[in-house]
């Protein structure tokens, strides 16, 4: 299981999730390359579909990133997102299925820290709880 | 408009198990405005059926189809090729299309994937409720347009009764009682004579007990000859 490289996909928004992400690579910080990372305006455009569609499509771990719920760029694009994630890990849950595999983490632009943290969780949730179904992974 | 709820996705997924092609079939009426089985639910449904049966490596075959209105055979007659290739079809309509397509295609089943609920109406983004029964007896004109039978626990048609309480329901504190809702829509309405006068005992032979209730419109209805006419156009 170690050698595996888990398939983690991050919806970030555009605006601080982004600038967030560019400043942690500019500060140098190493993030693990089995991300896959989704641009959208904001995490108010992230829809259920879209999540289950990632899972869907073979990925282990799914986070959205997005703005401070109280300093989202469009006001409550943020919460909307966080809205939307929780329904879909309860349609997971429903489902069988672990729904620490999903989770919604907000970012201020100047929070180098925020992508590399958010980013190495779900690596471990996706190594510890391995891909769905437990097939090889591709 | 009919308010519905999906059923859980484990139900769901343990009633379709068995069969191998599945068509999963919405509505664009009342169950897209009150977010159960429109064609975003019908897809995300799909989905996460699809994520379900790749954890417990089952083999199925969905299809995601919706249709206008699926209480309506030519609507339903759309989809008729996707019903009839198909070993199942999971309905996200209410009841009421799960069994037109189930009279339409007798031989074939028909699962339904939501649980009916009311007939209710939207309250603000994300919330219904219920407003009417079907009694098929309305009485909203003598009440301030407000319905007791669906609104009041106990259907009481001369409220309120001993056990409202600081306009509180006895029965859920979180209900507002109906009547003490009908008692100031008739102040504001300046009738609150209508409060005092009794109303006599319901004729429920109008509502459900009867058995399945019909209702015609002659004049709406085709004579034989227009239904030949009809059937040779088609």
């Amino acid at each position: 299981m170690a050698d595996r490289r888990p398939k983690v996909v991050g919806f970030c928004c555009e605006r601080h999730a982004m600038d967030a992400v560019v400043l942690s690579a500019r500060t140098g910080e190493q993030v693990d390359v089995s991300v896959r990372l989704v641009q959208v305006p904001c995490t108010g455009r992230v829809d259920g579909l879209h999540l289950l569609k990632a899972f869907e499509e073979g990925a282990d771990a799914v986070f959205v990133l997005g703005c401070l719920e109280k300093n989202c760029y469009y006001d409550t694009g943020s919460i909307e997102g966080r809205k939307r994630v929780n329904y879909v890990k309860q349609m997971l849950s429903e489902a069988g299925i672990e729904k620490e595999r999903l989770e919604m983490f907000n970012a201020a632009s100047t929070n180098t820290w925020a992508f590399p943290d958010a980013v190495s969780r779900m690596v471990d949730i996706a190594r510890k709880l391995g891909p769905i179904g437990g097939g090889e992974r591709q | 408009m009919i308010v519905a709820k999906r059923k859980p996705l484990n139900e769901i997924a343990d009633m379709v198990a068995p069969y191998k092609k599945v068509a999963v079939i919405g509505c664009r009426s009342c169950v897209a405005i009150c977010l159960a089985g429109g064609e975003k639910e019908v897809k995300m449904t799909v989905s996460a059926l699809k994520v379900k049966n790749k954890k417990e490596g089952r083999r199925q075959e969905f299809e995601a189809l919706v249709v206008e209105r699926q209480c309506e055979k030519e609507f339903v007659k759309e989809v008729e090729d996707k019903i009839l290739s198909s070993d199942l079809v999971l309905s996200m309509a209410c009841s009421l299309g799960a069994q037109t397509i189930g009279d339409m295609y007798p031989d074939h089943l028909c699962f339904p994937g939501l649980n009916t609920g009311f007939f209710g109406v939207p309250e603000e983004q994300g919330v219904w409720s219920e407003k009417c029964v079907g009694c098929g007896n309305c009485i909203i004109h003598t009440t301030g347009g407000i319905c007791p039978i669906s609104r009041c626990a106990k259907s009481m048609l001369n409220g309120p009764c001993g056990g409202s309480s600081n306009r509180k329901c006895e029965v859920n504190l979180d209900i507002d009682c109906a009547w003490a809702a009908i008692y100031d829509r008739l102040k504001l309405q300046n009738r609150l004579d209508l409060i005092e006068s009794i109303t006599p005992a319901k004729d429920w032979s109008a509502s459900h007990a009867g058995g399945r209730r019909v209702y015609v419109r002659e004049d709406a209805r085709l004579t034989p000859h227009q239904k030949k006419g009809r059937e040779a156009v088609q």
